[in-house]
C-alpha cells in the first residue's frame, strides 16, 4: 500500500541504519554458550561491541578475525580458521558464528569453505557448532542480518525430521517461537508468561531474555553467553506442536524450519496493539485447545479501558517514526489503532514488508530525512532510537525511545511493549509524552467591564481585541 | 554469483589501485609506525604484535583516526564506507564543544553493494562532499577512508582534491582503512593528515586588544592530544588564560578548523595524551622549530608540573614567577577542599587498567589522594610511559599487558583491589564480578582534569567505593544455606574486621 521512496542523496546524514553483522551478532547472542566472530578488521568488532554494551549494559562476547593489511590483500582464509580454533580452544563454546563484513566480502571470502576446512583439520572440535553467514554491511540492516543468521543457524542445527526421527506434536506442550529482533528481553519474559497460561512451553529461538536480561550470576566472568536457547533444544524443534513466528522478517527462517521438521507455522507480524494480541491469543487457544484464561480476558479489558482513556491524547496525533521494517509496521498498526496519523515513516533498507504497511509512503533513508519529512508534515511526536533524540529536539517534539540502540536511558532493553499489558503501558507512555502538548491553550481574555479585584487589574494588562 | 562478479571486477580495481597507489602501501604504514621520537623505536622489535584472530581486542585505524579528529567541532566529518563504520560509531564520544556542533551530525557515504561492484563509490563520495557543503557550509570537510573503498582502490586523495577545487572549501583526505592497523596507528594517520594538509595554512589572528592584564607578555601555545572529554579542559583553560598563555589550538578538543590551521605559529607544544599523536609534535618541531614537551593535567602534581614546563620552555622569568604564585594559590585551595575526601579514600587499593599516558598520569592523581595503586595496565603504553610508571610506583610494580576480563579479575582478587579503574569497555566485566568501577576513557561523563577536576574524581571514587550496593549484591539471599564459597568467607571476614 505504501509508496517506497528510495534513497536519492549521496550522503547519509545521521544514519538510522545499523549493519548486518550487528544483527547477526544479536541473533547469535540469543543462544547458550555462543560466540559471534565478525570476519573483518578489528574495528568492525570493536564498534559492534560498544553498540551492544551501551544498549544492554552487559559484557558482550564478540570476536574478530582481525584482518590486517596482508590478509586483506592476500586472502584471509587462515584468519577464519585460526579464529575458530582459538575460540574453540580458549572457551569451548557450544556455538560459533562467523559473520562476514563488507571488507571480507569485497575481498571475496568463502567462509563456508573455511568452515569445512576447519572441520577437516580439527576433528577434535567436532562438538563445537560453527555456522558461517554472509552478512556484509554494504547491504541490508540489523533486521536482515539477524534474519539471515537465524536462518543459517536453523539450517545447521535443526535436524531434518526424516534423519532425526522427530515428529510434530510428539512434545505435546512445546511450541517453537521464532522471534524478531524487535522483541526485547522484557517482551520475551512477558510472552513466556502468556504461553504458560495456556499450559504451553515456549522455546524461543533465539532467546535473549535468558542471555541479555541483565542477570547477576555467581560466576565472575564468562567468555561466552550464559543463557539463551540451548543447542540441545534446537534438536527438539521437530517434536513441537507448532511454531509461532513473530516478525515478517523471519518468514524465510520459518519456511526452512517447517520444511525441515514439518511442524506447522503460525505467522504474526508483531504483538503491538489490541488486534495483534487478539491474533496471538486466538492462535494460542487454537494450538493448546484451551479456553482463554480469565487473567488474559481481564488484561484485555484493561487495555480497552486504557484505549478509551488515551484516545483523547493520541487521536489525530501526528507521529514520525524511524525504525527497521518489522518495528515500523508494529508501531504504525499500534498508533493507527488509536486514531493517530503517521506523517513520517523512515526505514533503513528496502524489504518486501514495506509495501504492505498502511501509510501513504515510506522513505528509505536516515534521521535527516525523518527530520525533514517530520518538519514539513508538522509531526507532534517522534518514535525512534536514542540517536533520534536530537532529531526530536530540533523538531521541538517529545520522543518515545524505541528500537536499537537505546543508550541514553537505563533499562531500555527491558521495556515490555507487547501483550495486552505491554501495549497498555505503551499507550500510557505515549499519552504522557503529549498530555501537555496535544491541545493548544486558549489565550486568556480579560474584559474591560469585569469586576475582578483591583490587584488583578493592575497586575495584568487588558486584552485588546 | 554477485560476489564472483565482484571479485573479477575487484582484480581489475586492485591493479588500478596499485598503479595509482591509492591504498596506503606497506611502506607508508611502516613509516608511520617508525616514530623517531618514540622510545619503542630503539627496541629490536618495534610496533605492536600482530593481533590474533579469535583473541583480538581493541579498535582499528579508522576508529583511532576518527577519535583523534572528531572533536574538531565545525568540520563536516564524512566516513567513506559501508554502514558498519559510521552506523555504530557516530555521536559516540564524551567530547564537548563551546559552540559549533557540526561534529555531532553523523555523515557517511553508506556504500551499497552496487556502488562497490559497479565502481561508483568515488562518484558517490564526490557528490556527498557537495551535499555536505551545500547543506552545512562547513569551513572544511574531512574524509575518512575505510576498508572497503581502500580495498577497491578508491583514490580519495584525488576526489578530495577535485572537490576542493570545484567548491573552494578545503577537503582533507584521512586515509585510515581499518585493516592498516591499530587505533594508535589511526591517531598518527590523523595527525599526519593535519600536518600535511591543514597546519600552516593560516596565520593566527592578531591578539585581541585589552584582553591580557597590562605588562604581561602573551605567549602562543598548542595542546596536542587534548580531547576535552566532558568539558574537562575548561577546568584548565582559565588558568592558562590567567598566565597569558594563548592556546592557538587544542588538537582536537573544542577545536575549530581555523585554529588547527594556525598551529604552526605556537612557541611551544604540549603533548597531552601519551604518544598517540607524537608525530604531530615531532613534525612541527622539524618544520617550524617548535619545541614540545609531554605532560598531563590529571592530578595536582602533574597539573602543576605541566604549568611549570610551559614556563620553562618559554624561558620567561616573569611567567615563571606568576606560574609559581598561581600554583601555590591553586594547590593550597584544592588541598584544603580535598582534605575531607582524602580521609575517606586513603589506603584504598586501585587496579588501574588503561592505555597510554593515563597509566602514569592517573597514578600520580591517585597517589595525591593517598590511594595505593596495586597494578597498572601498560598495553598501549610506550617504553617512556613505562619508565615513568616505574619512577612513580617503584621497580617491581605490576604491569599488566593481558587485558582480558579473566586476567583483570584475577589481579583484582590477588591484590585485593578495592576498585578497578579502566575504560568503559571493562565496566560490565567489573560490575558482573561485583567489583567497584570508575570509567576513565573517552566515553565517560565526568571531567577529571586540572585542580578542580580532582574534586569530581574523588566524588566519583567515593561514590562507588562506599556504595551500600556492594554488600547487597554480594550477600546470598537469606533463605540460601550458609554454605559459603571461599571468596564469600573472606569477604565476611573483611566485613567483620
Amino acid at each position: 500500500m505504501a509508496d517506497i521512496l528510495k534513497r536519492n542523496k549521496a550522503l547519509s546524514v545521521n544514519p538510522l541504519k545499523a549493519s548486518q553483522p550487528v544483527g547477526g551478532s544479536l541473533a547469535t547472542l540469543g543462544f547458550n554458550r555462543a560466540m559471534p566472530m565478525l570476519h573483518g578488521s578489528q574495528g568492525c568488532t570493536a564498534f559492534a561491541k560498544v553498540f551492544f554494551v551501551r544498549h544492554f549494559r552487559e559484557p558482550i562476547p564478540l570476536q574478530s578475525t582481525a584482518m590486517d593489511q596482508g590478509s586483506s590483500v592476500m586472502g584471509a582464509d587462515e584468519n577464519v580458521r585460526e579464529g575458530i580454533r582459538t575460540i574453540a580452544e580458549k572457551s569451548r563454546p557450544a556455538l560459533i558464528t562467523i559473520l562476514t563484513t563488507g571488507l571480507a566480502e569485497t575481498q571475496g571470502c568463502d567462509v563456508q569453505r573455511n568452515v569445512r576446512e576447519f572441520r577437516e583439520a580439527n576433528p577434535e572440535f567436532a562438538d563445537v557448532a560453527v555456522v558461517a553467514v554472509n552478512t556484509p554491511d554494504f547491504s541490508g540492516s540489523v533486521e536482515t542480518g539477524y534474519a539471515a543468521t537465524l536462518t543459517e543457524i536453523i539450517r545447521a542445527l535443526v535436524p531434518d525430521a526424516k534423519d532425526a526421527g522427530t515428529c510434530p506434536g510428539k512434545r505435546k506442550r512445546q511450541v517453537n517461537v521464532l522471534v524478531s529482533y524487535m522483541l526485547t528481553p522484557g517482551d520475551l519474559e512477558a510472552l513466556r508468561d502468556i504461553f504458560e497460561q495456556f499450559q504451553l512451553r515456549p522455546v524461543f529461538v533465539p532467546d535473549i531474555s535468558d542471555s541479555l536480561d541483565g542477570c547477576l550470576t555467581d560466576e565472575d566472568f564468562s567468555p561466552v553467553t550464559t543463557g539463551g536457547t540451548s543447542l540441545s533444544e534446537m534438536a527438539t524443534l521437530g517434536d513441537a506442536l507448532a511454531t509461532v513466528v513473530i516478525g515478517p522478517s523471519l518468514i524465510k527462517a520459518a519456511e526452512l524450519l517447517e520444511q525441515k521438521t514439518g511442524v506447522p507455522s503460525y505467522f504474526l507480524d508483531h504483538l503491538y496493539g489490541l488486534k495483534a494480541n487478539d491474533a496471538l491469543i486466538s492462535v494460542l487457544a487454537e494450538i493448546s485447545g484451551q479456553d482463554v484464561p480469565e487473567r488474559l480476558e481481564r488484561q484485555r479489558s484493561q487495555l480497552q479501558d486504557a484505549m478509551l482513556d488515551t484516545h483523547f491524547m493520541l487521536g489525530q496525533l501526528r507521529i514520525a517514526i524511524g525504525a527497521d521494517a518489522d518495528l515500523l509496521a508494529a508501531f504504525v498498526d499500534l498508533v493507527q489503532e488509536m486514531g493517530a496519523e503517521v506523517v513520517a515513516a523512515v526505514t533503513s533498507c528496502n524489504v518486501p514488508l514495506l509495501a504492505r504497511i498502511p501509510v501513504a509512503n515510506i522513505k528509505i533513508g536516515d534521521l535527516e530525512d525523518l527530520e525533514h519529512i517530520g518538519k514539513v508534515n508538522k509531526a507532534q511526536l517522534v518514535i525512534g532510537n536514542s540517536h533520534a533524540v536530537d532529531t526530536a529536539e530540533r523538531l521541538g517534539t517529545p520522543i518515545l525511545r524505541a528500537g536499537f540502540p537505546l543508550y541514553d536511558i537505563i533499562g531500555g532493553y527491558q521495556l515490555t511493549w507487547i501483550g495486552y499489558r505491554g501495549t497498555r503501558q505503551t499507550l500510557f507512555d505515549l499519552a504522557n509524552l503529549v498530555i501537555n502538548y496535544s491541545h493548544e491553550e486558549i489565550p486568556v481574555y480579560r474584559s474591560v467591564y469585569a469586576q475582578k479585584p483591583a490587584s488583578e487589574i493592575t497586575d495584568y494588562p487588558l486584552s485588546c481585541h | 554469483m554477485l560476489y564472483e562478479m565482484a571479485q573479477g571486477l575487484l582484480l581489475v580495481k586492485l591493479n588500478k589501485a596499485i598503479g595509482k597507489a591509492a591504498m596506503k602501501s606497506t611502506k607508508d604504514i611502516a613509516e608511520l609506525l617508525d616514530e623517531p621520537a618514540c622510545e619503542h623505536n630503539k627496541k629490536e622489535k618495534s610496533g605492536c604484535a600482530k593481533p590474533k584472530p579469535g583473541a583480538a581486542a581493541g579498535g582499528c585505524a579508522f576508529d583511532g583516526a576518527q577519535i583523534a579528529l572528531l572533536p574538531i567541532a565545525d568540520v563536516a566529518h564524512i566516513v567513506h564506507g559501508p554502514i558498519a563504520c559510521a552506523g555504530s560509531s557516530w555521536d559516540n564520544r564524551g567530547t564537548r564543544s563551546s559552540g559549533a556542533d557540526l561534529y555531532r551530525i553523523g555523515m557517511t557515504t553508506d556504500l551499497t553493494e552496487q556502488d562497490i561492484i559497479m565502481g561508483r563509490s568515488e562518484k558517490r563520495l564526490f557528490h556527498a562532499i557537495k551535499q555536505a557543503i551545500e547543506t552545512y557550509s562547513p569551513p572544511a570537510v574531512f574524509i575518512y577512508n575505510t576498508c572497503v573503498p581502500a580495498l577497491v582502490g578508491d583514490d580519495i586523495g584525488a576526489v578530495c582534491k577535485s572537490a576542493e577545487e570545484r567548491w573552494g572549501v578545503p577537503v582533507v583526505p584521512i586515509d585510515s582503512a581499518g585493516f592498516y592497523g591499530t587505533k594508535n596507528l589511526g591517531n598518527r594517520i590523523a595527525g599526519d593528515a593535519m600536518v600535511k594538509y591543514v597546519i600552516g595554512t593560516r596565520d593566527p589572528d592578531p591578539l585581541p586588544l585589552n584582553t591580557a592584564p597590562s605588562g604581561i607578555k602573551v605567549h602562543d601555545v598548542n595542546l596536542v592530544g587534548e580531547y576535552n572529554i566532558a568539558g574537562e579542559f575548561w577546568h584548565v583553560l582559565p588558568l592558562l588564560d590567567e598566565l597569558g598563555l594563548r592556546v592557538l589550538c587544542t588538537l582536537s578538543g573544542d577545536a575549530r578548523f581555523r585554529e588547527v590551521q594556525s598551529m604552526h605559529k605556537a612557541e611551544v607544544n604540549m603533548m597531552v595524551c601519551s604518544k598517540a599523536m607524537v608525530n604531530v609534535a615531532r613534525k612541527l618541531q622539524q618544520q617550524y622549530g617548535t619545541p614540545w614537551f609531554e605532560g598531563s593535567f590529571y592530578g595536582i602534581t602533574d597539573t602543576s608540573q605541566a604549568l611549570r614546563d610551559f614556563a620553562k620552555a618559554l624561558d620567561d622569568a616573569d611567567l615563571t614567577a606568576r606560574t609559581e604564585a598561581l600554583i601555590q594559590r591553586e594547590e593550597t585551595r584544592i588541598r584544603k577542599e580535598l582534605e575531607p575526601w582524602k580521609v575517606r579514600l586513603k589506603g584504598k587499593r586501585v587496579l588501574l587498567f588503561t592505555g597510554g599516558v593515563k597509566s602514569w598520569s592517573v597514578i600520580s592523581a591517585l597517589q595525591d589522594l593517598g590511594m595505593v595503586v596495586v597494578a597498572t595496565g601498560t598495553k598501549k603504553s610506550t617504553e617512556e610511559d613505562k619508565a615513568r610508571i616505574r619512577e612513580l610506583m617503584g621497580e617491581d610494580t605490576v604491569m599488566i599487558d593481558d587485558g582480558s576480563p579473566r586476567a583483570l579479575l584475577k589481579i583484582v582478587h590477588d591484590y585485593k583491589a578495592d576498585i578497578l579503574i579502566a575504560g568503559g569497555r571493562n565496566m560490565y566485566t567489573a560490575l558482573k564480578a561485583k567489583v567497584p568501577f570508575l570509567d576513565i576513557n573517552q566515553e565517560r561523563e565526568f571531567g577529571y582534569e586540572g585542580y578542580q577536576g580532582m574534586l569530581e574524581l574523588v566524588r566519583q571514587l567515593a561514590l562507588t567505593i562506599e556504595s551500600p550496593v556492594w554488600k547487597a549484591v554480594r550477600a546470598p539471599a537469606p533463605w540460601k544455606k550458609q554454605e559459603c564459597s571461599g571468596e564469600q568467607k573472606s569477604l565476611q571476614r573483611e566485613e567483620a574486621a
